[in-house]
């Protein structure tokens, strides 16, 4: 078992503290701003359990995300707010189902096939809101009433649906970081390194993969329940495979095999987006933001193998010219 | 859905399905052979359309020195990129690769947006091939489709018997099979990955041109293509060219008449077509090879 170096959980708590006073000082454009990275971290949490730490690389996590929303849309009164107490873990549910039946079918087969069949399965969810009345096709719908209006935690005021999201951002990590310690992350780190040798010992792999792929579905359909009520509005192009694409980039970008390599992704990469689209800094020429976040990406893999969380690594060996052993790794 | 429509489907669902060929190949042949995951690869059919768009004035027009004179650019812009970029990725993990090409993916689009322009552009098939056969006694049918099926076919076996034939196709079949046996052999494999790679593009490349006058030219359209694609190299197996053919038809005809059968659901046919093939053989139809 390997405990958390100190340098880690600094950063871990600046980072944390940093977000739970950053709206005191943020007007509201930054509040929703920032309430959107730490979804689309969330999200990238998801992710990072299957693709870091299984192995599995799932290229439709978008339709999970896609289904926790129109799930609180869906499922929300007409006419009435619903309590998120119960709207948040149906939207959840509903997610982990479908995840399911997915991931069922889908880890029959590996490797770039895997990729395909989440993408096969993904595709499918969205032409299901897209083309059938039940979605509302490419002009999605509406969520009239946000959950939770004449209760104490209304989160149709984003003061309060930002520290909500902060909360469950900083529950999924560290649920997600006690689970990867426990017998069944071990028994998953297990598997990303080499199943051959897990089935010969012993372990029936299956199930392990299964747990991990419900649980990551779940998650992301947590996520895709705080975006429904952030913009009170879904669309099919919350589960287009452009946004499941983007988010297996924010968790390369950041680094693969740790969580905080999602969050620093998810950051980086939004950030980065919203900085070369900027009019301040590049005037006319921030209508093409692309170029400057497609070269950036490029001198990150040149230059850091491991994602922006080695970044700290390759400063250290610029200045001092030496190369520091890396003591601790997640998995 | 009498005879002389079902015959035009057909020939339209071939035309498609070999133009899906053409890029798919490009795909299953850096897979396979060299190990890379190239999510670039439907920026060069963009690439490819918007040339057949802006290359014409510069030849005065003429559409068949324009097809020459991209897939000569097309060469070159392989050899360089493999050059460049793509020749420090082979020892890197997949996903190293996937972010990499993503990046490509951006640089491209937004490179054509500063030189081309963002507009939607129709382009017009050359005289000689702008007319219509009569097919039946009301329905036509455009020569021009009837050209791009021809030249997909000629390219395809052209392919064929290059890697089945010849020496160079003996050395990359090779390759694909043991990189360092391959060298110790001394042959340089660097030289022929490039050439594979030059090979891929400049298909990959012409597939735009040739599309161009009947999908006409706008961004994003290498997107589409690729995930498509993606679904056809998968389907055939990947690496495998002759389960690329196959599967490539296959899509061709599935979204052709999917389109005309059941429209409300033809965009998830393919779709599901491929898990059902997945699940029923996880590793494609054709196992490379």
């Amino acid at each position: 078992m390997h405990t958390i170096s100190q340098g880690r959980l600094a950063f871990l708590l600046l980072f944390f503290a940093g977000l739970a006073l950053y709206p005191l000082i943020a007007g509201e454009y930054g509040v929703d701003f920032v309430t959107k990275i730490m979804i689309y971290a969330i999200l990238a949490l998801s992710l990072e359990l299957l693709v870091g730490n299984v192995g599995l690389v799932c290229f439709g996590q978008a339709a999970f995300f896609g289904i926790g929303a129109y799930g609180a849309v869906l499922l929300s009164p007409q006419d009435a707010s619903a309590s998120w107490l119960w709207l948040l873990p149906a939207c959840v549910a509903a997610a982990a189902l479908y995840a399911l039946f997915v991931g069922a079918l889908s880890l029959r087969t590996k490797g770039v096939y895997f990729i395909m069949v989440t993408l096969a399965f993904a595709q499918m969810a969205y032409y299901v809101v897209h083309d059938t009345p039940l979605g509302g096709g490419t002009d999605g719908i509406y969520l009239y009433f946000k959950p939770g209006l004449d209760s104490a935690i209304d989160l149709s005021k984003p003061h309060t649906l930002y520290y909500f999201t902060l909360v469950f951002l900083v529950w999924t990590f560290v649920f997600l970081a006690i689970l990867l310690r426990s017998h069944f992350g071990r028994a998953l780190a297990g598997i990303k390194i080499n199943e051959q040798r897990m089935l010969a010992s012993g372990f029936y792999t299956y199930p392990y993969k299964l747990a991990a792929f419900i649980t990551s579905g779940g998650i992301a359909g947590l996520a895709g329940f705080l975006f429904a009520v952030k913009d009170g509005f879904v669309n099919p192009e919350m589960m287009s495979w452009h946004l499941s694409g983007a988010l297996l980039i924010m968790i390369i970008l950041g680094g693969l095999g740790y969580l905080e390599g999602a969050l620093i992704g998810a950051f980086a990469f939004i950030f980065l987006q919203e900085f070369f689209k900027s009019d301040a800094i590049f005037g006319s020429f921030a209508k093409h933001w692309q170029l400057g976040l497609g070269l950036t990406i490029i001198a990150c893999v040149a230059l850091l193998p491991k994602g922006l969380i080695g970044l700290p690594d390759w400063i250290h060996k610029r200045l001092y010219g030496e190369k520091r052993i890396i003591t601790e790794k997640m998995s | 859905m009498d005879l002389s429509t079902f015959l035009i489907q057909c020939l339209n669902a071939l035309q498609y399905g070999l133009l899906l060929y053409l890029v798919a190949m490009g795909l299953t042949l850096i897979f396979g052979i060299m190990g890379v995951i190239n999510l670039a690869h439907g920026s060069f059919y963009m690439i490819g359309a918007y040339m057949a768009f802006a290359l014409a004035p510069m030849v005065g027009g003429n559409f068949y020195l324009t097809l020459i004179l991209g897939v000569v650019l097309a060469v070159v812009l392989g050899y360089v990129l493999e050059w460049a970029f793509f020749s420090y990725l082979y020892d890197r993990d997949h996903l190293q690769q996937v972010l990499m090409t993503y990046g490509l993916i951006l640089v491209f689009e937004e490179l054509r947006s500063i030189l081309v322009g963002d507009d939607v552009h129709g382009i017009q098939p050359p005289e000689l091939l702008a007319g219509t056969l009569p097919l039946g006694d009301i329905m036509t049918y455009p020569v021009y489709r009837l050209f791009v099926s021809g030249m997909c076919i000629l390219l395809a076996l052209g392919m064929y018997y290059v890697f089945s034939r010849t020496r160079l196709g003996m050395m990359i079949r090779a390759g694909s099979v043991n990189r360092e046996m391959v060298q110790s052999l001394g042959i340089d494999i660097q030289f022929l990955y490039r050439v594979v790679f030059a090979a891929g593009v400049a298909i990959a490349v012409l597939a735009g041109m040739l599309a161009a006058p009947i999908s006409s030219v706008y961004p994003g359209m290498g997107n589409q293509v690729l995930i498509i694609c993606f679904v056809v190299v998968v389907i055939g197996g990947i690496g495998s060219i002759r389960g690329a053919f196959f599967a490539a038809l296959l899509i061709g005809f599935v979204d052709t008449f999917g389109k005309v059968l059941v429209p409300e659901a033809s965009g998830v046919l393919a779709y599901v077509l491929m898990a059902l093939i997945l699940l029923w053989k996880p590793n494609g139809l054709f196992k490379a090879g």
